[in-house]
Parts: C-alpha cells; structure tokens; sequence
C-alpha cells in the first residue's frame, strides 16, 4: 500500500455523479449539491475529482465510473421521516434499499446499476452514496423548502468526503 | 362455482405499470385483457400550436429508449407535408443514428430483460454471475448505440439535433474514426449474443399472425416507402388512416389499432423479419440460418433471435454507411412551411411507428396523430396470452404468471409509449 501520488491524472480518481431530475421537485437535489461541490474543495484536490450529473438510466453509471477507484452518489430519496434528512451509506458496509432498484425498459435504479457492476467486478473500491430525503416529486415543481435548506450542507459533506477518499492509501 | 385469483402487484424487466386478467371456465381461458391503467400523456394535444420545427424534440420526449423513432416519424411527416425528400448523406445518417437506437435498445432488451426468462433467472443482475460475458456484451451493445446517437444526436437520451429537413449539424468524416473501431468490435458481440441466444430452450409454440412492416426497394426497412403484411396489405404511408383504425378498450387507457375489417396485427422485429428477409445481406442470412430461422419466424418467444439477427445486421449497415460518408453539403434542406397535411412511419426498435400532422400555413401544428408501436401490438398480446395461457392452465399459479409475464416481455412492449404494466390475477370458475 503506498499513499496517493497527487500528479493530474486523465481521468481523475474519485467521481462526484448528482443523480435526478431538475424538473421534478425534490428530485432535482442531486444535481443542485454537486454544482455547489467544487467550491467547497481545496483548489489543489479539485484536478482530482470528476462531477457530473445523470438524469436517465442508471446502467450509465457503470460507464462513468469505470477507470475511477472511488464514486459519491448524491440521489434523492423516498420521504421516510424529515425531508431534507440526508443518508449516508458506504457500499463497502451497507446495501441499497430494494426499493432503490427501480428495473424498467426505461430506467435501471441506481440499485441495480451497483448490484450488476458488483457481480461484474465493475464497481469503484470505494462507493458513498449521500440520499437526501424528499417531500414531493411533481412535474416542474421545484425541490421544496427543506430539502433546498439542506443543499449547502450535503454539498459540504460530499466535499469532505471526496477528501478523505483522496487521502486514503489505495493498493498499487 | 370456484374461483381462482393469481396477482402479481409490479411485473419486473418490462416498461412501465399495467394489469391482466386472466378469465378462465371449464378449463378454457376465455379473456385476457391486457389492464393499462396508466393516465394518457397529452402529446397529440400538446402540439397543438407548436411550430413544426419544434415537434421532433417534443415528440423525442415520448420515449427515453426510442426517441429517434419519434423524431424520424415526425420529420418524415413534416417533409412530406412540404413536399421536400431527404435522401443521399442526410437520410444515410438518418439510419445510422437509427441503427444506433436499434443497437441500444435490442441489445439491453436482449441480455438484460428477455434472456433471463429463459435460463432462469429472477433478472439480469442475477443471470450475470453466471453469464458475466454475455452480460458485458449486453452492456457493450448498448454503450456503442449511445455512442452513435451522441455522435450524431448530441446526446444519447432525447438526442437534439435532429430537425424537419436534415440535421443541425453533420460530423466531419474523421469524427467517426473512434465509432469505427467500437462497431467492428460490436459486430463479433452481436454475433456472439447472436449465438447464444439460439441456443437457449424455446416453447414449441407458433401463431398465425397478419405481418405489418414497411418495406424498402432495395433495404431492410428503417425507413421505408410502402407498409406491407403478409396478407395482401401494400399501403404508401399516407393511406395508413385508410387501413388502421384505433379503438377504445375499456380495460385500457391506451387506444388499441386495428385492421380495418381484419383485427389483430403484429408489428415489430418478426414482422419486419418475415416480410424483409429477402432485404437482408446473405451473409445475415446465414447467420440467421444458422440461428435456426427459416425465412419467417411465427414463434414469439423465438424473437429474441430475431431481434439479435437485427443487431448483426444494424452493425453492418452502420459500418457501410461510414465507409461511404461523405459530408454534405449543408447539413438540412432548404423548405418553406405550408398548410397541408403529411404523414410518416418509421420502424423502431419494436416496430413501426406512425405520425401524421396537419400544418397550417404559418408552420403551426394544426393536429397530431402519434401511433406507437405498443398500441398495435396490444391485441396481439392478449390474443398470445390467451393461447398460451390455454396451453399452460395445469400449471401451479407461480409458474402460470411467469409463462404470461414471458409472453408479454416477448413483444418489448412500452406501456409508458402507448399510455406502464403488470398486476395480473386469473380468474378460474
């Protein structure tokens, strides 16, 4: 094991994805925290991280994070006691709820799209997945009051915990 | 009188919500209805007043998996109604970012939705542990369609630069060096899946359906010129109204088509297998052969081979048309919007797909009709549950309920295109 050389890499190590859409509510509170994500990284970290949004179909995600060794999803999450209360959950100790693995012609669940890649040997080494809970998912609603309340804070949290990704040693 | 109910709540691997309901008495399955309970989307309304121009990418909007088909319908129509033909480099690249939404869409319906019916198991992620490189083919296919529709589309999901008269804007040749090189490795992947789907155990079952499909001079038809069937039918497109009628079901929130004076029809990769097969390259043919398919194909089950002839052969078309690209000129035709009326038919990944508009002189959308390929193949649907259903009634309700589901994720079908699916109870007296 050796620590993380910081040299700028093609294709930096940790990916940031926001999962959801922007034009239905609540939904829309992934992409909103990864747009606030890079100012909250210390400049010198911000070569080593990749953002991005995805609004469709999760098996996407198997592309995105291939070469990468660590990924942070930021997804909205069903209402199940305050909305705006955020989830962490770490890959490496935790599974998804079923519920999160919406399987359709159209759109594979983030669930799935974890649970294939790990039976493929596609999954990151290290995966965090930061659920904010939502009140409404309405068609061109915006997200509501307390779930943008809790943007800032999540967009923080995700920051620190791209850091500290970046400071674990990884096998070489 | 005895009453047997099976429910199933969600049915998985299949787009969007709906119910069945099997009726059964003395041992005979008399109904199967086919339960969409999904609210209608409006579209055909909400183009009303809308700018010709505008309609491919709200149309593109109907569907995730197909949104070419809907912005290749429309713009057909469009043109027709302005009396101007694309053709040469612009409608090449029409089919090849077509081939692209094939190659995607049968290549994750293929591995990941209709494969695991048939070794097994509960789903792909489940199949994968056992079938981890048919899995990663699946998932390589459908990658190298995304690739195409962003090359030429913009972007992979409701691409955006399709227009009425051509495209916004056309690659350089040198643009396609990268998908070059993907396609010819996706072409031995869709050989291989190709392979491995023939090998897998079908039910010796076969209906006698009426084909639709369009059909082509000289191509296997994307985009083609007549719709056609195997019982005489040979349409232009334009007479589409003339022969096809939709219905309301009371069971369904979709409209249901029909054959005037006829019925059922099946439209969709079978259809265009049987009545364009003599538009396939001998090579495919071959493979077809090979495969175990005659020149048709009347065993539902058996059109995960056809849909996997389909993806060899999308990969082929789409390596010629490279091969052969030159830039055009201008990357749309010059047209004048007028009042009038036109049509267009296209065939998506599970069949055709039918527009029709009527324009005013300002280029404003007077009406839309929008026929997708779900809504023709319903009757059909119900009609296959019913026979199989009647073959399989000594069957424990579990197994009975997988056997309907299977033959419902045989058709591809998108509720969600049509008007979601699948809550199904039996009902036996």
């Amino acid at each position: 094991m050796t620590k993380r050389k910081r040299a700028a890499t093609p294709i930096p190590p940790v990916l940031v994805v926001g999962i959801g859409n922007p034009d239905r509510g609540d939904d829309g509170v992934g992409p909103l925290v990864v747009r606030q994500v890079a100012e909250h990284l210390p400049p010198d970290l911000i070569c080593h991280v990749g953002i991005i949004e995805r609004t469709g179909d999760a098996l996407a995600l198997i592309d995105d994070w291939a070469g990468r060794d660590a990924v942070v999803l930021v997804d909205a999450a069903a209402p199940v006691s305050v909305s705006g209360r955020v989830h962490r959950i770490d890959l490496l100790e935790d599974r998804l709820p079923d519920d999160m693995s919406l399987s359709s012609t159209h759109a594979f669940g983030v669930a799935a799209a974890v649970g294939l890649a790990r039976t493929l040997g596609l999954l990151p080494r290290r995966v965090i997945v930061y659920a904010v809970e939502g009140e409404q998912f309405v068609p061109g609603a915006p997200v509501s009051e307390a779930v943008a309340a809790a943007v800032a804070g999540v967009a923080t949290l995700v920051a620190e915990e791209v850091a500290g990704l970046l400071r674990e040693p990884v096998a070489v | 009188m005895a009453t047997r109910t099976i429910r199933v709540d969600t049915i998985a691997r299949i787009e969007g919500e709906s119910g069945l309901d099997l009726h059964v008495r003395d041992g005979r399955v008399t109904s199967a209805k086919l339960t969409i309970f999904e609210p209608p989307r409006l579209f055909e309304a909400l183009l009303r007043g809308r700018g010709y121009a505008e309609v491919p990418d709200i149309t593109a909007r109907i569907c995730g998996i197909c949104p070419i088909a809907y912005q290749m319908s429309s713009v057909q129509a469009m043109e027709d109604a302005f009396g101007v033909h694309v053709d040469g480099q612009l409608r090449e690249l029409r089919r090849l970012i077509y081939f692209g939404e094939w190659i995607e869409s049968h290549g994750l319906h293929i591995v990941m939705l209709h494969a695991p019916d048939f070794l097994g198991f509960q789903d792909g992620i489940q199949m994968a542990a056992e079938h981890g490189d048919a899995v990663r083919g699946g998932l390589a296919l459908k990658k190298v369609g995304n690739a195409l529709m962003t090359l030429l589309g913009g972007r992979e999901i409701h691409p955006v630069n399709v227009r009425v008269g051509g495209f916004y804007r056309v690659p350089d040749p040198k643009e396609f060096a990268p998908i070059t090189e993907q396609l010819h490795r996706a072409r031995d992947l869709a050989v291989a899946t190709l392979r491995w789907v023939a090998a897998f155990p079908f039910p010796d079952y076969e209906r006698d359906y009426e084909f639709v499909a369009l059909r082509h001079a000289s191509e296997y038809a994307i985009i083609g010129d007549r719709i056609v069937s195997n019982r005489g039918l040979d349409i232009a497109i334009g007479e589409y109204d003339s022969q096809f009628e939709e219905r309301h079901v009371s069971h369904s929130t979709s409209l249901q088509s029909v054959l005037k004076r006829r019925g059922s029809y099946l439209v969709g990769p079978m259809a265009r297998y049987a009545l364009n097969f003599d538009r396939l390259p001998a090579d495919i043919q071959a493979l077809a052969k090979e495969a175990g398919l005659g020149p048709v194909c009347r065993n539902p089950f058996q059109s995960i081979i056809v849909r996997a002839v389909e993806v060899v052969y999308a990969c082929d078309e789409s390596l010629r048309i490279i091969a052969a690209y030159r830039k055009p000129d201008a990357p749309a035709i010059a047209l004048e919007p007028r009042a009038s009326v036109g049509h267009g038919c296209t065939e998506a990944p599970r069949g055709m797909i039918y527009h029709r508009y009527e324009i005013a002189a300002d280029g404003s959308v007077v009406s839309a009709r929008i026929v997708p390929p779900t809504s023709q193949n319903q009757l059909a649907i119900e009609e296959d549950l019913c026979a199989v259903a009647s073959t399989a009634l000594d069957l424990p309700d579990d197994a009975l309920r997988d056997k309907c589901e299977q033959t419902i994720r045989n058709y591809d079908p998108c509720i969600s295109c049509s008007c979601h699916f699948l809550r199904l109870a039996v009902h036996r007296t």
